[in-house]
Parts: structure tokens; C-alpha cells; sequence
């Protein structure tokens, strides 16, 4: 059904409606947020209700995005889905007045390249965002509600996504504190399966830099704390193995990464305790990330031989160069996504170049009806045999004008060309108008 | 022939330098392809060179330093296969390109038959010793690579190419590897050569420069081989000393060559 309206139809055009963390805080994201049963229900019910042909609800913490393939003009529906979106969430309109961003044709499909590419996220270049939209929009293809507009749409904006991953560096380098510590590390020692770390004190970052080091399979992961039972509580909950305060210079030993978090004014370990941990490990380096406030690890003991200290200013700048080195690609980034928009805008062309000429048959017809109606109206005197010759001759006249340009739509060199052809036949005959059609 | 490998090796450096700062997986693999393309070439123009001195190209610079360019780039090809690590390759190919150049602007491309010296054993002598002192170069940009990184590691100011090379245990452990390759092929290529001069002569020149200096290159590198999995001594001090050695390299094989000694001067 989809297939066989979106390729007749006057326009295609690809149309967003959406809130997202740039437009909206999180108590009203929240409240305009799908899960996924409804967003396909929501799907299914943009397309019942004849706003859109193709339906695609995309939800994450951070945006609650529709899109569409409009059967109507470009104000009417997105109008409509804004309607819809109130409706859907019984949230009052007033509420997202401002709040909201819309977007037709071109513009919308560039809008969800830059999603997928992570220029649209909160942390530029993230890459969560790419699973997500694969996921929405594997979900709506398997329930139907997608067609061959928003799959060819959303299979792009999938190969966008991953080409500005692989050719740039807008989501190469880490940007949390907790990510940068872990790939220094990696810097180091590579591959970080089977080496060991060990925790002292606990804080959010270091949670998020064991997460980060279970993500990597690290071979020992051991917690000391001053008190045993809050180490032993620790360990628990990041699946480790605590031991005591007493057994901390022994266990710096054995660890390759250190993460320290403990509260305190005093230095926690001292370059004397480092040094003799990398002796006894016979020279191999290790690599101390230093998150406390105060810090833990004694200023001195960063011209320690082997050994490789960041506390936690140090990943903070390392962080905001990576920030500013990931801002600089995004000229690069664009370039790519402009590219992809204008390969879908091409293969749009070579969909509507087959629908103008229909379009346009459907318009002379209509012309011509009109003209018979004006002319009765006036008391002019046909009789049926005179106009059904009238109706047959300016058939043959209308298959006859059309017949070039339809030849010509058909071979036309460029896609480009055919699509700035198929917008001025659109522009002369008045075939985006509503009342164009009629003669007005 | 010679132009077509340096054409192709420049090709290569540029598809290497270009996944320092965009990552594209089918750059690097061009890269390759064009470093084994320029590889070919490189010993087609070998082989012609020595079918006509009519033994391998020792007997001038040119044949020489050629013959150490193409082993320098082999040795790093089987390197990069086995680590499967490319990043530093715009590194030994850009080292190649100088050195191929150098070859092309101070060494005279004249190959002539050598009437003095030639056999198979000699010709093993002479390729392994060549092997060993590329093997050596290449160890020496590693340890330079790992200089860097460290470097950069420790100043906090990290650049593109920083997240691209590869990590300090790994080029510590390429170097290494590099230097084995050099430490086995020397051992094998001096062997040979006492046991082809003994064949010759019935003795030995101990006492000749080029022998006791690459009896020196054996220690050092040797001694680093030892070092680097030292306390102390393991990671940039290691790797300083290995590029230092790459210095006593490069005498012997110029300095060494051309005034120190009579019965090892080849060209």
C-alpha cells in the first residue's frame, strides 16, 4: 500500500516533527517519550489517520522524533503531527509551544543523518545514538509501518552514521573522564584482557572506569578500602575481590592499572610505595589513574620511571582536547552527510520523475473538463457527439504534449537535472498548490 | 624497474600517513598492497642488477644500500602481517623513501661485473649481514615511534596521530622482535663469513674493523635484548639505547666501510 501511494503521489517528501535535549528540558522530553510498543502503535496510527504513509517514531532519553513520508503540503502536515504528538501524549499544546522543530524534504533527511552521526547528541559524536536508530527503525520495518522512502532514508542515515565513524574522528577519541583514564591505558599496555587493576575508595567515576575495564574483560580486578567490610561491599558490587588496607603495597604489585578515589589530605601513595611496587614487577609500567580531591598519589611520584600518573585535571584537558578535536571534524562529517543527502535526492528524482508526467496528465485533464464546464455554463451549445469528438481530439493533444517531456524525464542524463526539471514542471503548473490542480 | 618500486613505496607512504588522521580499514589495506607492489619491483630491479654484476649487489653503495632498502621494507611487511598494525608504517616507508632517495642522489647506479669475489656462501654472508643491519634500522624507528609516544603520553598533549599509533607494550615488543631478527641473521651471517674466509684463506681477520665493530653491534644489541626486560631499564631508557645502537649501525656500515677497513670495503 505504502509502495504504490508514496511512488504516485504528487510530492515525496520525507517530514520530521521532534523534540530533543536542544529544544526541550527533560521533564518535557520525558512526557513526549515512546516506548516502544507505542511507538509502532503511534506509527500505526499516523498512517491510519492518513498523515503520513510511512511512519518511523524514534525515542531515547535525549529526543522523541517522528518521521514521515507526507501525503499532504509541507505546513498541513506538520501541523498534523504535532497534532497527533499532543494527542498521543495528552500533553497540551501550549506546553510545546517553542519546544518543537519541524522540518520537510531535504532538510529532515539531513536531520537524521546528523542524529546518526552523532552531531545532533548531546556528547558530540557519541555512538549509542546509532544502535538506537537501528533499532526504532528495525522495530517499524518489521511491523510494516515503514515503506520505500523511509527504508531507503533510514538505511542511509545507518551507512552515514558508520562512514563518519570510520572516516573522521568525531567519535574517535573519549570524552568522559572515566573513558579517557581507561584508553590511556590501553595507550600503554593494549589490549587490556588479562592485566589487573585495582581500586582504592570508590567514587562515581571510578565505577564508571571499572565498568569500562570489565568492558574490556580485565583479567583481576581487586578493591582495597580502610575498611574491609566497605571494600568487601564494594567488590560485591563491582564483582571483584576485596583485600585489606594492610595488603596494599603488596597488591600495587600485581596491578597494572590503579584507580584511586579515597578521601582524605593525605597522600595515599607515595612515590617510595610505587617505586618499589614497578621494581618488584621488574620494570613494567603502571598506569595510575588519580580521581581523589585531594589527590591520593603524591605530586612527586609523577617522575617516577614506568610509571604513568593522571589525576584528575589531567584527564579533564585531555578530555577538552578531544572535545575541541572532534568539534574541528565536523566540517568533514558534513560534507559526508551531504553527500548521502544528495544520493537520496537523486533517487527521489527518479521517483517522481515517473509520477510528474502522471501528475501533469491528471492536471490537462482537468484543465480541459473545465474548460467544457466554463463553456456550458456560459450557454455555449454542445451537443454530445461534438464534445466526445472534443474529448477524444484533446486526449490525442494532451498524450502528444506530454509525450517529449515524458521521453525526456525517462533518459535524462543527470538526477540532479531530472529533479530540477520535475521542480519547475511542479513550480509552472501550479502542481504544489492545492487549488493549482483546479484551475484557480 | 628501480623507479617504478620508488613510485609505488611513495604511494604507499601516502595511504600510511593517511590512516594517521582518517581511519579508512581499504587505505590501509591499499597501503599494503602498494608497499608489496613496490616490493616486486624493487627485486626485479635486484635481480637485474645482479644477474649483471653476477652475484648479489654488494660491490657498489647503490647495489648495497638498495639491497638494505628492500629488506628494511620486507622485514616491516612480515612485522605488520604478523601484528596486524599499520599505523607505523608511514613511519619505516617515509625512512625508506629517504633512504632510496639518498641512494638515487649520493650513489652512483653503475653496475659492473665483479671480477674479485663471488659463491653462494658469500652471497649469504653478505644478504643476512644486510638483513641484520635493516632489521636494525627498523628496530631504531620503532624505538623512535615509542620515544615519541611516550612523550607525548607523559606532556598530556595528546595529537590525532597519538590515538592511531600503537600502544607502548606493542612497540616495545616489535622492537624487540625486529632486533631478534637482526641478532639471528647476524650470528648466521658472520658464521658464514668466517667459514667462507676460512675456505679462502685457511684464517680468520679478527683484527679487521669491520669485524670487531660487528662483534660490538652483536653485544649491544644483545645487551638490549637483556636491558629492556630489566627494572630500570625497561621502556624509553631501553628504547633510547636501542636507537642509540642503531648509531654504531650506521657507522660500521658507512664509516667503517669506506675508510676503517681493507678487506671489508665493498664499494
Amino acid at each position: 500500500m505504502t509502495t504504490t501511494t508514496a511512488t504516485s503521489n504528487a510530492k515525496i517528501q520525507v517530514a520530521l516533527l521532534g523534540c530533543s535535549h536542544r529544544t526541550a528540558p527533560v521533564e518535557l522530553r520525558e512526557r513526549v517519550a515512546f516506548t516502544q510498543q507505542q511507538a509502532l502503535e503511534a506509527s500505526d496510527e499516523l498512517r491510519r489517520q492518513g498523515i503520513l504513509e510511512e511512519a518511523v517514531v524514534l525515542s531515547t532519553c535525549n529526543r522523541s522524533e517522528l518521521y514521515g513520508v507526507a501525503t499532504n503540503d509541507e505546513a498541513a502536515v506538520t501541523e498534523a503531527m504535532e497534532l497527533f504528538l499532543t494527542d498521543f501524549h495528552r500533553v497540551p499544546r501550549a506546553e510545546l509551544n517553542g519546544r518543537l522543530y519541524r522540518s520537510v524534504g531535504p532538510e529532515a533527511v539531513r536531520h537524521l543523518y546528523r542524529v546518526t552521526s552523532g552531531l545532533d547528541s548531546m556528547m558530540l559524536g557519541e555512538a549509542e545514538i546509532l544502535g538506537q536508530v537501528k533499532t526504532a527503525y528495525s522495530h517499524a520495518l518489521d511491523h510494516g509501518v515503514t515503506g520505500p522512502v523511509l527504508n531507503r532514508v533510514f538505511q542511509g542515515a545507518l551507512e552515514v552514521g558508520k562512514r563518519v565513524r570510520a572516516e573522521t574522528e568525531v567519535g574517535a577519541r573519549p570524552m568522559s573522564v572515566a573513558l579517557a583514564g581507561v584508553k590511556l591505558a590501553e595507550r600503554v599496555f593494549g589490549n587490556l584482557k588479562g592485566h589487573s587493576a585495582l581500586i582504592l575508595g570508590a567514587g562515581a567515576v571510578s565505577e564508571q572506569v571499572v565498568e569500562h575495564l570489565r568492558n574490556r574483560s580485565i583479567g583481576t580486578l581487586r578493591v582495597v578500602n580502610r575498611s574491609f567490610d566497605r571494600a568487601a561491599e564494594l567488590a560485591q558490587r563491582m564483582n571483584a575481590q576485596a583485600i585489606s588496607w594492610d595488603s596494599l603495597e603488596s597488591a600495587l604489585r600485581g596491578a597494572d592499572i590503579v584507580v584511586t578515589s579515597v578521601s582524605g589530605t593525605n597522600a595515599v601513595l607515595s612515590r617510595a610505595m610505587l617505586e618499589a611496587a614497578i621494581d618488584a614487577r621488574g620494570g613494567r609500567p603502571i598506569f595510575v589513574v588519580d580521581l581523589g580531591v585531594p589527590r591520593n598519589v603524591a605530586s612527586d611520584a609523577a617522575g617516577a620511571y614506568s610509571l604513568y600518573l593522571y589525576n584528575i585535571d589531567d584527564l579533564g584537558e585531555i578530555v577538552e582536547q578531544n572535545k575541541k578535536a572532534r568539534e574541528a571534524e565536523i566540517p568533514r562529517a558534513e560534507a559526508i552527510i551531504t553527500e548521502h543527502i544528495a544520493k537520496f535526492e537523486a533517487w527521489r528524482a527518479g521517483l517522481e520523475a515517473g509520477s510528474i508526467v502522471e501528475d501533469l496528465r491528471r492536471h490537462f485533464h482537468q484543465q480541459r473538463e473545465q474548460l467544457l464546464r466554463e463553456h456550458a455554463a456560459r450557454g455555449g451549445d454542445i451537443s454530445p457527439a461534438e464534445r466526445e469528438r472534443m474529448t477524444r481530439l484533446t486526449e490525442e493533444l494532451i498524450e502528444r504534449v506530454l509525450d517529449r517531456p515524458a521521453e525526456r524525464m525517462r533518459s535524462g542524463r543527470g538526477m540532479r537535472g531530472r529533479l530540477g526539471a520535475v521542480e519547475a514542471l511542479r513550480h509552472l503548473f501550479g502542481l504544489d498548490d492545492p487549488k493549482g490542480g483546479e484551475g484557480e | 624497474m628501480q623507479w617504478l618500486s620508488l613510485a609505488l613505496y611513495a604511494a604507499s607512504l601516502g595511504c600510511y600517513a593517511r590512516i594517521l588522521y582518517s581511519p579508512h580499514v581499504w587505505l590501509g589495506r591499499l597501503g599494503t598492497l602498494l608497499l608489496v607492489g613496490g616490493l616486486a619491483a624493487h627485486y626485479f630491479a635486484l635481480l637485474d642488477r645482479s644477474r649483471a654484476t653476477h652475484t648479489v649487489p654488494y660491490d657498489d653503495l647503490y647495489g648495497s644500500m638498495s639491497l638494505f632498502a628492500w629488506l628494511l621494507a620486507v622485514t616491516y611487511l612480515a612485522l605488520e602481517l604478523f601484528h596486524w598494525q599499520r599505523t607505523v608504517g608511514a613511519v619505516v616507508t617515509g625512512f625508506l623513501l629517504l633512504w632510496m632517495g639518498a641512494l638515487e642522489i649520493f650513489a652512483s647506479n653503475n653496475a659492473a661485473v665483479s671480477p674479485k669475489i663471488s659463491g653462494a656462501l658469500f652471497a649469504l654472508h653478505v644478504t643476512l649481514n644486510t638483513w641484520a643491519y635493516s632489521a636494525f634500522c627498523l628496530s631504531f624507528v620503532l624505538s623512535l615511534v615509542y620515544l615519541l609516544q611516550d612523550a607525548l603520553l607523559r606532556s598530556r598533549r595528546l595529537g590525532t596521530a597519538f590515538w592511531r599509533f600503537p600502544p607502548l607494550d606493542l612497540l616495545d615488543r616489535m622492537a624487540r622482535e625486529s632486533v631478534g631478527v637482526g641478532l639471528v641473521a647476524l650470528c648466521f651471517g658472520v658464521g658464514s663469513g668466517f667459514v667462507w674466509e676460512h675456505r679462502l684463506s685457511g684464517s680468520f681477520a679478527w683484527a679487521d674493523p669491520k669485524v670487531i665493530f660487528t662483534l660490538a653491534i652483536l653485544v649491544v644489541y644483545f645487551a638490549y635484548l637483556v636491558l629492556s626486560h630489566r627494572s630500570g631499564w625497561r621502556g624509553s631508557r631501553a628504547a633510547l639505547f636501542c636507537a642509540l645502537n642503531f648509531v654504531i649501525v650506521l657507522f660500521s656500515y658507512t664509516v667503517v666501510n669506506l675508510y676503517l677497513t681493507h678487506f671489508h670495503r665493498f664499494f
